[in-house]
């Protein structure tokens, strides 16, 4: 077994009353490229510092490739932040940012000198290293920021909410190009950012940051398909919660009584057991809400819909709905080539491994 | 068009009056330093240089343009550099006497510069160290501190504060950080803080006329002339302060301008 290239241990910040990060564990492996999603206020960027020696804990520790780094300075630490604002140096030119890390490690300067023009090269930037950081877009200074940190050849690279100021088109474009270097580079990438698109674009895998918590952490696929927590299931795309009462154990499944009628859901673990009577909630993704007679094993019949509003966004229509005498309001996301129109009232099922039982 | 014109001119002749107010007596100052004459009153004959010609043999005032220059890039030097340290610690340190260091620093703007001289001369004589120019330059880092302490704490922001933490994050200390990115990042504004301390040392009187005795500055000398009678040699030194505190401005606020423009 590798042991986790850096480990949080019971790591928890307050600021007086305020708890940025509450009772935090998490380790990650030498290589991965973690995101830490969450909203404003959820405490990733707080655990971002912490990581990068910028904050130290109230309590508990942090672990970096072995050693106890909770209270050595970011200069002693084998991190580099990219900060939100890239603080670049704004006196200096691309190359001088660039090579400042390294005039720090003292490396000679003709060693210097290839490895800055070698970063610069990774990002895409050959032969700016003269020019004056005002002269930059927004885009060309993200990257001259990812070159001055992945120079030192750090062992995490710490991103805090690094594309936030970039139009989208660029920021998608960044996206891919920070997937293809961090596979390059192997190094293992720590990202922060309030945006769930983003975060399955780029994460091997995804904390879901709350109130100084971490709700769910796993491959982006199981955060997706299978949400820990209330939260984890809404904040990472749209979700359909139908909150009801747990009635019956089935064995590894849970019978719960929504107000689209009955379903019958499987149970996280073992351990997890629902009491008769416990107030839970499932959640249906738009996509696995499909239109037709419930038939054959597995699905589950939610009744009668009525569509309120369609819309048509090109790889699927995105309808809304209204359900249980207009009590439930359901998000659908109907395959393009189904037509359908509004005022319709169908009839909506499920297949029951794709719902998913949330503790209340 | 007329009509809102007619609208803009009582405004318009509000603006002209008060620059008239203002600029007016230094136009008559500058306007008689070429007076053909031996007094700098109406009416204006001339134009000549003789007057000029009198002041640049005039070897006293001379030493004191001398003087007035040593004073005020050496304190304005000293307070520069003392305002930038006030101001780096305390923005970038939270400590528990943050709030009342920066009442104390800021406090001399509000105290007159009569009181401030006073109180100088008063405790360099306890302390033996007699009237001199190293008093008078001491006397105008103490009143231009406070000033190159407010513009350069002004200039520290959060997205400084980040930069700072960008180059310890890359291995500097401290110390590496200060010299090599906070303050040539800062350099524009420690250049336009030393210029208006120098102007301020520059046109200064009060104290450096308490605190000097046998070397003296511009403004003292300008003033011992005064006292002798009027001529338009007084009118030509005093243009010649008035023309470098100018050009020392503007030379300060392009520097400023231009940086705006560059970002």
């Amino acid at each position: 077994m590798t042991e986790p290239l850096v480990e949080l241990r019971a790591v928890r910040k307050a600021y007086g009353d305020v708890i940025a990060v509450d009772n935090v564990s998490l380790s990650i492996e030498r290589g991965k490229f973690l995101v830490l999603l969450g909203p404003s206020g959820s405490g990733k960027t707080t655990l971002l510092s912490i990581l990068g020696g910028f904050t130290a804990p109230t309590s508990g520790q942090v672990h970096i490739a072995g050693e106890d780094v909770t209270f050595v300075p970011p200069a002693r630490r084998p991190t580099v932040t990219v900060f939100q604002d890239y603080a670049l140096f704004p006196h200096m030119t691309v190359h001088d940012n660039v090579a400042f890390g390294l005039v720090m490690r003292r490396v000679a300067r003709a060693e210097r000198r290839r490895r800055v023009e070698q970063a610069l090269g990774v990002v895409g930037l050959e032969g700016f290293g003269k020019r004056r950081v005002h002269q930059l877009s927004g885009g060309q200074r993200q990257r001259v920021a990812l070159a001055r940190a992945i120079v030192v050849e750090p062992d995490v690279l710490l991103l805090d909410e690094p594309l936030g100021a970039l139009d989208l088109k660029i920021r998608q474009q960044m996206q891919e190009e920070l997937v293809h270097l961090q596979r390059e580079l192997g190094t293992t990438f720590v990202h922060v950012t309030h945006d769930q698109d983003e975060a399955l674009n780029v994460g091997d895998a995804i904390a879901v940051m709350n109130q100084g918590r971490i709700e769910d952490y796993g491959p982006p696929e199981r955060v997706y398909l299978r949400p820990a927590s209330l939260f984890a299931a809404t904040f990472m795309g749209d979700s359909n919660i139908l909150s009801g009462t747990a009635t019956a154990d089935e064995g590894n499944n849970v019978r719960v009584d929504t107000p689209l009628g009955p379903v019958v859901v499987a149970r996280r673990s073992e351990g997890d057991a629902q009491a008769n009577g416990a107030k839970v909630h499932v959640s249906i993704r738009p996509e696995h809400i499909r239109i037709g007679p419930a038939q054959g094993d597995g699905v589950l019949s939610l009744g009668e819909a009525t569509l309120t509003d369609v819309v048509f966004q090109g790889a699927h229509r995105r309808c809304h709905a209204r359900s249980h005498g207009g009590q439930v309001e359901l998000i659908l996301r109907l395959p393009p080539e189904q037509v359908v129109a509004v005022g319709d009232t169908v009839p909506i099922r499920a297949r029951a491994a794709d719902l998913v039982l949330l503790n209340d | 068009m007329t009509g809102s014109r007619l609208r803009h001119a009582p405004a318009a002749a509000y603006l002209v009056a008060v620059l008239v107010f203002i600029y007016l007596p230094v136009v008559i100052l500058v306007l008689f330093s070429f007076q053909d004459g031996i007094l700098p009153v109406p009416p204006f004959q001339g134009p000549s240089l003789q007057w000029y010609a009198k002041m640049f043999s005039n070897s006293r005032l001379l030493d004191a343009l001398g003087n007035s220059i040593a004073v005020a890039v050496l304190s304005s030097l000293a307070a520069t550099v003392l305002g930038f340290l006030a101001a780096y610690g305390l923005a970038r340190h939270r400590m528990r006497l943050g709030g009342p260091a920066r009442f104390f620093l800021m406090a001399p703007i509000m105290v007159s510069y009569l009181i401030i001289g006073m109180g100088l001369l008063i405790t360099f004589n306890l302390a033996g160290i007699g009237k001199s120019l190293v008093a008078v330059g001491l006397g105008h880092t103490i009143i231009n501190l406070p000033l190159c302490f407010a513009i350069l704490f002004s200039q520290f922001g959060e997205h400084h504060r980040r930069i700072d933490s960008a180059a310890h994050d890359l291995g500097a200390s401290d110390l590496q950080t200060m010299i090599r990115v906070t303050a040539p990042m800062m350099r524009p504004t420690l250049f336009a803080a030393f210029c208006l301390s120098a102007t301020l040392s520059w046109d200064e009187f009060i104290i450096a006329f308490l605190l000097s005795r046998f070397d003296v500055t511009l403004p003292v000398i300008i003033f011992e002339m005064l006292r002798a009678g009027l001529t338009p040699e007084v009118n030509a030194a005093g243009t010649m302060v008035f023309a470098i505190s100018m050009s020392t401005v503007l030379i300060a606020a392009s520097v400023m301008l231009f940086r705006r423009g560059g970002k």
